[in-house]
């Protein structure tokens, strides 16, 4: 049996290898914010900030996403599923999808699994983000019912009704009264 | 990729998310416990990242950010196998890593340490292991830099690697170091990893791996998580 090698944190100089292109490098990256092409069938874009505990955006920070097809599947031949934006290449320091909504599972609400990188931050962790317009099937979700009724909000990305496509707002909490769940997996 | 389930992270390897030493960690540590998630299709499934994600110079830093000359430097080999914790091999897996040229310098934009840039070394590849879990990078050795986190305070020379392997619960972003560098006793990103587990982080040099007349060689083994033992539903917390 061998042991995990341990986590270390991404630092502050990951951008011109994990994101090289998002942030002008000249070197390739192998995957980016857009995972659903403009004009796609069901695309909806996720925006959001990650904000330290002085409520400050982190302008360091790199979120993977990690998502199921519109059929609900993972991995399926010819849809990447995964993408990767730093947050220091928008003046607010927001990171950018460009996606579909996911498909789910029975028992499960639409989700998408985020994993969180930063200078700061030894050991990334993970969140996922639900949709505000799914409300039926985010009381039914099992996971979600693992989170106490309070924080669960933290959780759900909030679709701007004020924009004529489909973008949803979801921040990330660092710390404080709002901080985000973050799950064991 | 879909997979059995995956064991649980290991936080007696892992360092703690709050680590006042290391001071950036004070406003970004998570301050709630994390929740426990039972693992379903979204956690035993990841990216596949192939042979081809990667170009014939990727794995080669000495070459691939060669504009005019030569980059500068101690060349060096570090390879390893990538393993899961039941000692199987993780195969064809996406492996990047970034670093500082040999001056202690990143090319990233934010970097002001007064030391040089070289023009011909970018700091930056990837590559994937092969049927055995072994990859192999040519690089240049990192020099230290100073850092803000405390006074007269410098990192250790190290490497930055992020790996996939075969689910999302198995990413892995870590960073190698060198055997028997008088930093690593003075660094609290080292030294956040537990006692007993932070070892793991400090390559081995080889010279079995050395190459004569070229380079020196370390190797760096790397254990993600492995299959789980318990059932798919309903695991025991």
């Amino acid at each position: 049996m061998s042991k995990q090698t341990p986590s270390q944190t991404v630092g502050p100089y990951f951008a011109y290898g994990l994101t090289a292109q998002q942030y002008h490098y000249p070197n390739s990256q192998i995957a980016d914010g857009t995972l659903a092409s403009e004009g796609a069938a069901g695309r909806i874009r996720i925006v959001g900030r990650v904000l330290d505990g002085a409520g400050a955006p982190i302008p360091d920070a790199m979120i993977e996403i990690w998502q199921a097809d519109s059929a609900g599947r993972y991995g399926a031949p010819g849809v990447s599923g995964f993408g990767r934006q730093g947050t220091g290449t928008d003046a607010e320091g927001r990171f950018v999808f460009d996606t579909i909504k996911p498909g789910a599972a029975a028992g499960c609400a639409p989700f998408v699994t985020l994993v969180v990188f930063m200078r700061g931050l030894l050991s990334h962790v993970y969140t996922r983000l639900y949709f505000s317009d799914e409300p039926a099937a985010n009381a039914a979700d099992r996971t979600l019912a693992t989170v106490p009724p309070e924080r669960r909000n933290t959780l759900v990305a909030r679709r701007d009704e004020a924009e004529p496509s489909a973008l949803y707002r979801f921040d990330i909490h660092m710390q404080g009264e709002d901080e985000t769940v973050f799950f064991d997996l | 990729m879909i997979n059995a389930p995956v064991s649980q992270r290991d936080w007696s390897a892992h360092p703690p998310l709050l680590h006042p030493p290391y001071a950036s960690t004070a406003l970004r540590a998570p301050m709630k416990p994390l929740i426990p998630l039972a693992h379903g299709l979204a956690e035993t499934s990841g990216p596949v990242f192939g042979h081809e994600s990667v170009g014939p110079l990727d794995h080669d830093l000495t070459q691939n950010g060669r504009r005019n000359g030569e980059a500068l430097g101690e060349r060096i080999v570090v390879t390893g196998r990538v393993l899961d914790e039941d000692g199987r091999p993780v195969r064809n897996t996406l492996i990047e890593i970034w670093q500082a040229n040999a001056a202690g310098r990143y090319v990233h934009k934010v970097d002001q340490h007064a030391a040089p840039l070289d023009p011909n070394f970018l700091g930056a590849g990837r590559c994937v292991s092969d049927d055995d879990g072994v990859y192999k990078f040519t690089t240049i050795k990192p020099g230290a830099y100073p850092w803000r986190n405390h006074f007269n305070a410098w990192r250790p020379n190290h490497i930055h690697f992020s790996l996939f392997g075969n689910t999302i619960a198995s990413r892995l972003v870590t960073q190698m170091y060198f055997p028997g560098d008088p930093l690593l006793a003075l660094d609290p990103i080292y030294l956040s990893a537990p006692e007993g587990a932070r070892e793991r982080l400090i390559s081995r040099f080889s010279l079995d791996v050395t190459e004569p007349e070229f380079c020196l060689g370390y190797v760096f083994d790397i254990v993600l998580r492995g299959r789980s033992e318990t059932p798919f539903e309903g695991r025991a917390r």
